[in-house]
This record gives C-alpha cells, sequence and structure tokens, in this order.
C-alpha cells in the first residue's frame, strides 16, 4: 500500500481536496457496487449496474491521482484477464446446466426451498451468474477507460503528414 | 456417433464464444496456439453443421417453456445457412494462419474471428426477435474492429464510415423490435407471427416491418443503402473481406429479411414488389459501378453488391422456383465470393499491390491463385457447368415464369456485364504480359493454397447440387419449402 | 403523444449525423438517437399508476401481473444500453486513431476512399 500511497501524493491528478474526499468516498463506492452486484437477485441491479459502480470506483481514482494510482491496485493484464475469466464463468455456469443437472443451457438447476425465497441465498444460479458478469462489466469498463485515456494528443505541425493529395494522383479511386 | 442434434444447437454459439475467450486468456502471446485453436474451433463446426443436416429442433434455453423462455430454432433453412458460415469460415481461418504472419497482435484478430463466427451462428440460430438482435450486434461490433484491423490510413476511415452507418441501422432496427413487441407483447417469433395472423397487419405493424426492411437492408448492403460497402471491404485485410462480403452481409442481411419477410410478418405483393425494385436497383448499380473500378477489392466490393441485389430479385418473386434461386444462389455466392477476395488478398501479398493496371502474367507465377480464381470467375460469371449458372439460369426462368420479362431481361443483361468485368481482372491480372517489376514472385504460402482450393473444390461441388433437379436442388429445397410455408407451425 | 417525442428525439439524433462535420459530433448524435429509442422502449412497458415490477412476499402474483409496470423492456434496454457502451467505446477509439493518422477531426477532409 505505500507504493500507492506515495502515487498518489505525486503531481498527478488533480488537487488536494479532490484527492482526499476519494480517498474517503472510494470504498464506500466499491461496497456500494459489490451490494448491488450480490443482491441482484431481489433487488434491481445484478451485473451490469453494480459492474458500472465498481469501475466507477476505478475511474474515480484514475481521475482524481492519475491513471498509475489505479494501475498500481489492477493493471492492464491482470484486468484484461479477469474480463475474460468472467465471462468463461459466466459460459461454465451455462454449461453446467446440461452437464450436472441432465438439463438445458443455463437451466436453474439449484432450487430453493420455499423457506428461503427473498433472502440472500436463494435465486439458484442467478446470484453466481451476476457475480460473473459484474466481473466482467467492471474490468471491461475499467480497461476500456484506461486505454482510451493513454491516448495523448498532441498539438502536431500538419505537414510533418503525409499529403493526401499525391496519393490522389496515382488513380485511387 | 448418435449426437442428439438438440444438445448440438447451443454449442454452435457457446463454442467459438469459449474459444475466443480462451485464445484471450492463454494464447495472448502465443500466436500458433490462437492459430490452432481458432482452426480446431472452426473445423469443429463446420463437422457439427454437416451432422445437422436434415434434422430440425426447438432448443429452450433453460428449460423455460416456450413464450416465457428464449427458443433457438434450426430448421433447413438455418442448416444451409450454418453450412456456408462455418465451412467458409473454417477456409478462412486456414488462409489467416500465413496472411496475418506481417500483422502485431495476431492473436486479437482470432478473438475477434471467433467472437464474429458466433455472432453469425446466434443470429441463424435464433427463434426470439431480441437474442437475434443481440447476435446481431455481437457480429457486427466483431467486424467494425476487424475492418480497422491493420490500423492504416483506409481502414480506419473505411471503419468509421461502417461504423456509423451500422449503428444507424441497428438503432432503426431495435426501434423496429420495440414496436412489435408492444403490439404483439411477446418476443418470440412463432408467437409473434401467430399473433399477427389473428390481428392482421395494421400500420403500426407496418411501420415496424419497413424500419426492419430498412435496417437490414444496410446490413445486407442493397442500393440504396450500400454506402459502406465499397469503403469497408476493399480496406479490410482479405481474410476479414472474405469473410465480411461472403457470409456476414447475408447471413445478418439477406437471412433475417427472408425469415421476418416470409415467416414472421406474412408477406404481400406491395412488399415483395419492393424487394423486387431493391434487387433490381442494386443489381444494375453495382454490376455498371464495378466496370470502372481500378481497384481488384472495390470491383470485387461492387459485385457482391451486384449479386446480392440478384438474391432479393429472387427473394422478392416469392414463387417456390424463384426462392430456390435466391438461395442457392446466396450459398453459391458465399463460396465464390470468399474464394476471389482470397485470391486477391493473394495477389497483394505477392505483389504488393491492388491496382489493376500494375499487375499483370501471375499466371505462371502464382498458379494455385491463377487456377482457382478462374474457377470463382466463372462461377460468378454464370458459365456452364458451374454453380453461378444454375443459379442465375433459376432465377431468369422464374422470373419469366411470373411473367416479369423486364427483370428477366434486366438480370440477363446484368450476367453478362458481370462476365465482362471478370474478365476484365482475369485479362488484367492473370493473363496479360507480366510487368517487370513483377518478375521473380514467390508462390503462395501452403496454407493459403489449402484454402483457396477448398473454396474452389466447394464451388466446383455446389454444382452438382442440380442433379436432383433443377427445381429442387439437394438441400435448397427444403430450405425453400421453409420460406414458402409462410407463417411459423406453431 | 409521449411515443411522437421519442421519435422527435430520434429524429433529432439522426440530424445531427448527417449534418455534423465532427466526428466526434457524429458520435454524441448517434448516442442521442440510441437514447431516443431506448425511451420508447421503456415507454412501451409502461403502466398508468403502476408499480415497480418487484416482488415482495405480501402481494399475491395475480395482484402483483394486474398492477406492475412490465418488466421486460427495462430488461432489454439495460442490454442495450450495454451494447451501446461497447459501440461507443469502439467509435472514440477510431476518432482518436484518425486523429493521429489525419491530423484532423473534420469529416470533409477524411474522404480519401473515393469512387
Amino acid at each position: 500500500m505505500n507504493a500507492s500511497r506515495k502515487l498518489r501524493e505525486e503531481g498527478t491528478g488533480m488537487g488536494i481536496t479532490v484527492k482526499t474526499v476519494t480517498r474517503w468516498l472510494k470504498g464506500p463506492i466499491l461496497l456500494f457496487g459489490i451490494y448491488l452486484v450480490l443482491y441482484g437477485h431481489i433487488t434491481p441491479g445484478g451485473g451490469f449496474g453494480g459492474g458500472v459502480v465498481i469501475a466507477c470506483s476505478f475511474i474515480l481514482i484514475t481521475l482524481a491521482s492519475g491513471e498509475r494510482a489505479a494501475l498500481s491496485l489492477f493493471s492492464k493484464n491482470v484486468t484484461s484477464r479477469l474480463d475474460s475469466a468472467g465471462l468463461l464463468i459466466f459460459l461454465a455456469l451455462g454449461w453446467l446446466g446440461t452437464a450436472w443437472a441432465g438439463a438445458y443451457f443455463y437451466s436453474n438447476f439449484i432450487t430453493t426451498p420455499e423457506a428461503a425465497q427473498f433472502t440472500l441465498l436463494s435465486g439458484g444460479i442467478m446470484p453466481m451468474a451476476n457475480i460473473a458478469l459484474g466481473l466482467k462489466v467492471a474490468s471491461a469498463l475499467f480497461l476500456v477507460f484506461t486505454l482510451l485515456s493513454a491516448f495523448k494528443i498532441v498539438e502536431r505541425e500538419l505537414e510533418d503528414l503525409p499529403d493526401p493529395a499525391d496519393q490522389q494522383q496515382e488513380g485511387e479511386s | 456417433m448418435n449426437v442428439d442434434v438438440q444438445t448440438l444447437i447451443p454449442l454452435f454459439v457457446a463454442v467459438p464464444l469459449g474459444m475466443s475467450l480462451l485464445v484471450q486468456l492463454l494464447a495472448r502471446h502465443r500466436h500458433v496456439l490462437a492459430e490452432v485453436l481458432t482452426i480446431i474451433t472452426l473445423l469443429l463446426l463446420a463437422l457439427m453443421s454437416c451432422y445437422s443436416v436434415g434434422h430440425s429442433g426447438i432448443y429452450h434455453l433453460g428449460g423455460w417453456p416456450t413464450p416465457v423462455g428464449i427458443d433457438m430454432r434450426l430448421d433447413a433453412l438455418a442448416t444451409l445457412l450454418l453450412l456456408a458460415v462455418n465451412i467458409v469460415g473454417l477456409a478462412v481461418s486456414l488462409y489467416s494462419v500465413d496472411y496475418m504472419r506481417r500483422f502485431t497482435a495476431r492473436s486479437h484478430f482470432h478473438s475477434l474471428f471467433l467472437l464474429m463466427v458466433t455472432g453469425m451462428n446466434g443470429v441463424i440460430l435464433a427463434g426470439d426477435l431480441f437474442n437475434l438482435y443481440v447476435f446481431l450486434e455481437v457480429a457486427a461490433i466483431a467486424s467494425y474492429s476487424l475492418v480497422a484491423f491493420g490500423c492504416a490510413h483506409e481502414e480506419l476511415e473505411a471503419s468509421f464510415k461502417y461504423i456509423v452507418l451500422g449503428s444507424l441501422s441497428s438503432a432503426l432496427i431495435l426501434t423496429g423490435v420495440a414496436l412489435v413487441y408492444g403490439i404483439t407483447g411477446t418476443l418470440n417469433l412463432a408467437y409473434i407471427a401467430a399473433r399477427i395472423a389473428e390481428t392482421g397487419r395494421d400500420t403500426p405493424l407496418l411501420l415496424a416491418f419497413g424500419l426492419f426492411i430498412c435496417g437490414f437492408s444496410f446490413k445486407a448492403a442493397l442500393v440504396p443503402f450500400h454506402a459502406w460497402l465499397p469503403d469497408a471491404h476493399p480496406a479490410a485485410p482479405a481474410p476479414v473481406s472474405a469473410m465480411l462480403s461472403g457470409v456476414l452481409i447475408k447471413a445478418i442481411g439477406v437471412y433475417v429479411l427472408a425469415r421476418l419477410a416470409f415467416n414472421v410478418f406474412g408477406i404481400t405483393d406491395n412488399e415483395l414488389s419492393l424487394l423486387r425494385w431493391l434487387g433490381l436497383l442494386s443489381m444494375v448499380a453495382g454490376g455498371l459501378l464495378a466496370t470502372g473500378q481500378k481497384d481488384i477489392k472495390r470491383l470485387f466490393a461492387y459485385s457482391s453488391i451486384s449479386q446480392v441485389g440478384f438474391m432479393v430479385l429472387g427473394l422478392g418473386l416469392g414463387t417456390p422456383l424463384g426462392l430456390v434461386g435466391g438461395l442457392y444462389h446466396l450459398v453459391n455466392h458465399a463460396f465464390f465470393k470468399s474464394l476471389l477476395f482470397l485470391n486477391a488478398g493473394s495477389v497483394e501479398y505477392a505483389t504488393g499491390t491492388r491496382k489493376l493496371k500494375h499487375l499483370g502474367g501471375l499466371n505462371r507465377q502464382l498458379p494455385v491463385t491463377a487456377a482457382t480464381s478462374l474457377v470463382g470467375s466463372m462461377s460468378i460469371a454464370g458459365i456452364p457447368p458451374f454453380s453461378g449458372f444454375w443459379s442465375k439460369l433459376i432465377i431468369v426462368l422464374a422470373c419469366i415464369e411470373s411473367g416479369y420479362y423486364g427483370f428477366a431481361t434486366a438480370a440477363v443483361l446484368v450476367s453478362i456485364v458481370t462476365l465482362a468485368y471478370q474478365l476484365k481482372v482475369q485479362r488484367m491480372a492473370f493473363f496479360s504480359a507480366l510487368p517487370e517489376t513483377l518478375k521473380g514472385l514467390r508462390r503462395e504460402p501452403p496454407m493459403m493454397a489449402v484454402a483457396m482450393i477448398l473454396l474452389a473444390l466447394g464451388c466446383i461441388a455446389l454444382s452438382f447440387a442440380v442433379l436432383t433437379g433443377l427445381r429442387e436442388p439437394w438441400l435448397i429445397s427444403a430450405a425453400q419449402q421453409i420460406l414458402t410455408a409462410g407463417i411459423f407451425g406453431d | 403523444m409521449i411515443y411522437s417525442l421519442c421519435l422527435l428525439l430520434i429524429l433529432i439524433g439522426l440530424y445531427g449525423v448527417v449534418v455534423s462535420r465532427q466526428t466526434l459530433k457524429i458520435v454524441i448524435s448517434l448516442l442521442i438517437m440510441n437514447h431516443g429509442v431506448h425511451l420508447l422502449l421503456l415507454l412501451i412497458g409502461y403502466r398508468e399508476a403502476g408499480s415497480p415490477p418487484i416482488v415482495d412476499p405480501s402481494i399475491s402474483i395475480a395482484e402483483f401481473a394486474a398492477g406492475a409496470v412490465d418488466p421486460l423492456p427495462q430488461a432489454l434496454v439495460l442490454t442495450s444500453i450495454v451494447i451501446g457502451l461497447g459501440v461507443l467505446a469502439l467509435m472514440v477509439a477510431l476518432c482518436v486513431r484518425l486523429y493521429e493518422r489525419y491530423g484532423t477531426f473534420d469529416v470533409t477532409e477524411i474522404r480519401r476512399l473515393r469512387g
């Protein structure tokens, strides 16, 4: 944790107010996202919305302290592998429906007893599917944001670029 | 080995999706592993499609009964398209082993390629309207990325044009889905068909149908919705062009149009005549614009527009013979257009240029390319006894049989124009004298040659399909009966 | 009446795509068009004075089905928003790469492919 604290206090990102507030808020935002994912089968939310909120906590760190602070928590390589792993878990859940229970793809082969409805541990495979989706969406969004913010647009002289008119003389059509 | 076809149906979508993710996870830097995984996946898919010939079934995802759950249907029309998509995909994946060697990040190419195959298989097998839309988007997004794969100037520009027009058409299609859901209250294709048969087709449904025709004509590149195709198909790398022009515009364009028009909405004379005129416009415009092109791949791209016009003309006739002609031309075009694009890619790989006036005399230098491109050109131009001749003959005969002599004359004239520009390509690229700059070229690498020979054999094999009778080619008549059966049975 | 407002939003997005000279403005107009379509899809599931579609143990299923808003369009719109997000990411990446190659965001200058 010391390395990320040092990165956070360097001259990147935004001012001291933003950094302090981010330091307080990123934990609750992450927890809220995890709550949305886990309770997705009883309350509105689920994998997509919860995943977006989890990604937002990481994007908040990127905006406030620069991208190296966020990447020190989850590097691009790890995030990319989590991304693929999330969707593979989702596919595996579907395939288990056929392999284990002998039924169809994505059949809900874990039944819940009547008394346990509307509690956290109900809904069959849906909580696991929500977790896999949340993992996938969060890592995908964070990766998109990091990769797009890596493009640094530098003002260049337009004479340096190849002149399109030259290539068109060759009968480009 | 006797496997129940029911269990195979979801595997058409799950296997390439899982393999795409595995390639991303395991083979990010090990390109050879990525190539091997892709080829194995497509071989498996091709074998599964061959196995599913003659079978049909409905698969309920999750075990939920029909109105509540999502269905996937396999019938003869779906089998026909699955065969085309997966066999062409196998050939293209073999070809891309050697062609993509000069690109970096090859594993991403294979991952995106498998995603595109997932999307196409999903569209073909979809029994639910929104599922169809989601898989359509999966295939489309994969193709947008693949067109921009090389990140050169033209590829980026072409991909931008493609993605803007593609998103526009997807928004139109989603509006149509919203209207259909609002009126019929269900998304299952069979139930929608039943409700439409009960309530008749009043104005909001006609608006939805019109939106579907516009949206899917964008995807199928019918004139006047074709503006993205002549830029996107030449700029993409050759294996991607072959997949796009050979199967994507048909699997997510013409096939869905036929399915919705004949099986779900029930087609009437007005809409059939609209399809005929769209087909005629595409045929003529594509054919005439192709003759003036100086770039070999751009010529083939305009030729694709023209041939899709033939298919839609055949579908728009509405009679069984017309439907047979349209579907037969669809499968033929998948094979010979992919073959022609792979040939153009092989020419570009060896010589480094795509301009016809800089090419010549490649008959001796690239023998496999020359031979297979001769097969492909004769097929597309409609020279007997190749497959293209039979499908065009059936379309012309169907036009005459229904009394549309003008359309038949136009079809024959456009066939002559097709012959003209194919001869132009053959003469300028292969048969003329060898210019100084092109002496001493290497031959094609073995995998590319294998892929091209595979597709050429497929073209020749398709011409044997008429052996069971001109009115009932082997697999295609079963597919045609699905369409003429009208609204979905159950 | 409300549906025609959604259609107006879609047409505004379409107008933006046709008229815009900059690639990023085209992207934003496509986003507006997508928002209009999502709004249309959501409003189709609406029911006057309906309750949110969350099942409570104290309400019977029949009462719930008669009084709640349709939950299916909400699921469809959620999926469609995520698809739109993917396409948006791809379009923005293309715009940035186009700027690197051509040096401009102006669509009228990015016209090498012609004919």
